[in-house]
């Protein structure tokens, strides 16, 4: 999934504090599952938005909400914000409690409306429950070798992002960046291991062709 | 059987006990200092290594060193090219030019990361990595074209070694990551310090196989602050034996700071004289940056 943090309020307050009527949007895809903006917390935002608008600044706004299914989906995001929209025509704005693609899709169906991305967009990962963390797991390169890599993937969780690993820098199968963490190279080594597969590890892996991951990326369908 | 370009191969591959020593290109614009090392170092070894960006530190380009190193002073150079600081573009001018003015062994690395350097706000590259880099290398100089088979005007000579650690645990992950590069094609291997035999020897026997001349890499210590960054923090991990330790720490009881150095001499001599007797080590690779006046006593006192 997307993982992603909201903004300080501070931050979120700053921006929003010359409009007079918001709109705070959530998501209920990542950004609800990981309880950073599904509906509660578009409900909290709302409240501490009004109450710290007013007290620091004296000022009362009109704040709505709207929690869709998945902001990413330009369909849905239509046609369920459109008839809010037009309540914030005076003076409006959107706060996105999305991820950037949840920004951005809001936007580009209304861009005449100023959008607040309400959050930091992080990775794409997974939360690890036993520690309460979360780890980014994917790059979105391109060119999947997680079949080859037993399932861990060189490219975004070795610090160099070495498609040849480990380098000379793993000790005693922690990394040299970070010793807390586990070199991805050790952990591919083990997994291939246990999976009876460890040829797969000596395979080399030619330079990679970096037009496939080369931003901005455009996928027009088969 | 590849051809042979330079004499580190052809002294690699004649059953001599081999030398090599490594300097540093330093943040620097001055070249005297390093023709002085050379010079100092000339009689003693076969090759210098020049290091590339060491720790991720900015120096010098070690392509000028490396070169200075040749001409002026007359030593072959291992020029060492990491690959934390160029993209392919940049490494194969590099290799073009460093083909270009004479230089015929190259080391291949990853390198360390940006952030253990002096601007650890850089960008890491990582385009290729030291696996890819031999690849490339082999491109050039087996088949005079580049990564994406364009042509090269002109021959390269090059021979490759890569870096390698005996100390790695599990060893077993760094004896097939070698085998992934001996396939590719590499000349020789200069391994990260080595302080305890009994590490050099079990991966000699490892990688016997492979057929590819060894340096084993032989670090002195100048104090015992450096004894433990080697074990303790030290990318990759080191292993030193505790009666090494002691003594180190005895020497600098007993006979203060200068001593700790003194013992070091001996002890990497000790290690040196062992490896030729009970080893097939190619030779060896001596690394005391700082403090390169000791190479020349460290290899008297071990031939
Ligand atoms: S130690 Fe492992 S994870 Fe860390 S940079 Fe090296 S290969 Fe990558």
């Amino acid at each position: 999934m997307i993982v992603l943090k909201q903004k300080p309020l501070d931050w979120i307050l700053e921006a929003a504090r010359s409009y007079d009527n918001i709109l705070i949007v959530g998501c209920n895809g990542c950004s609800g599952i990981y309880q950073v903006g599904g509906e509660k917390q578009v409900k909290n935002l709302k409240m501490v938005l009004e109450m710290a608008l007013k007290i620091r600044f004296g000022k009362n706004i009109n704040v709505e909400t709207c929690t869709l299914l998945r902001q990413c989906d330009r369909d849905l995001v239509a046609s369920s914000l459109r008839p809010l929209v037009k309540r914030i025509k005076e003076n409006g704005a959107i706060i996105s409690l999305a991820c950037g693609a949840g920004v951005q899709t809001v936007s580009n169906v209304f861009p005449k409306v100023v959008v607040i991305p309400g959050c930091d967009t992080l990775f794409v990962g997974m939360r690890t429950k036993e520690l309460g963390e979360f780890n980014e797991l994917c790059r979105a390169c391109g060119e999947c070798i997680l079949f080859e890599t037993g399932g861990i993937c060189p490219l975004t969780r070795c610090a160099k992002g070495l498609l040849n690993g480990p380098c000379g820098g793993m000790r005693e199968g922690k990394c040299e960046v970070d010793p807390t963490r586990d070199c991805a190279w050790a952990l591919i080594y083990e997994r291939l291991k246990a999976q009876g597969r460890l040829d797969l590890f000596l395979k080399f892996r030619p330079p990679r062709d970096h037009r496939v991951s080369a931003s901005p990326r455009v996928w027009r369908g088969e | 059987m590849r051809k042979i370009y330079s004499k580190l191969m052809e002294n690699l591959l004649s059953g001599k006990f081999v030398y090599t020593a490594e300097i540093e290109a330093g943040k620097t614009t001055n070249l005297e200092e390093i023709v002085e090392k050379g010079k100092m170092l000339k009689n003693y070894v076969t090759a210098i290594n020049v290091t590339d960006n060491p720790g991720a530190c900015a120096h010098m380009n070690p392509l000028i060193p490396s070169y200075v190193i040749q001409r002026d002073v007359g030593v072959e150079s291992v020029y060492q090219i990491t690959c934390r600081d160029r993209n392919r573009l940049a490494i194969i001018s590099d290799l073009l030019a460093a083909a270009a003015l004479g230089i015929r062994n190259v080391l291949a690395i990853t390198g360390d990361h940006v952030i253990f350097g002096d601007n650890p706000e850089a960008k890491p590259v990582f385009d290729l990595d030291s696996a890819t880099l031999v690849y490339l290398i082999r491109k050039m100089v087996d088949e005079g074209v580049d990564l994406a088979g364009n042509k090269i005007e002109g021959e390269v000579k090059f021979h490759v070694g890569i870096a390698a650690n005996p100390n790695a645990v599990p060893l077993e992950l760094e004896i097939l990551k070698i085998a992934r590069k001996v396939k590719l094609g590499i000349d020789f291997i200069q391994t990260q310090c080595v302080f305890d035999i009994d590490v050099a020897k079990e991966f000699l026997r490892e990688v016997r196989k492979f057929n590819i001349p060894v340096l084993i890499g032989i670090c002195p210590v100048r104090s015992i602050g450096m004894m433990k960054w080697y074990i303790k923090e030290c990318p990759g991990g080191i292993k030193i034996p505790a009666d090494m330790q002691e003594r180190l720490i005895a020497a600098r009881k007993q006979k203060g700071k200068k001593a700790v150095l003194e013992k070091s001499i001996e002890i990497s001599a000790e290690l040196i004289k062992e490896l030729r007797k009970t080893t097939n080590a190619a030779g060896v690779h001596i690394m005391a940056i700082g403090f390169e006046h000791v190479i020349p006593k460290i290899i008297e006192h071990s031939s």
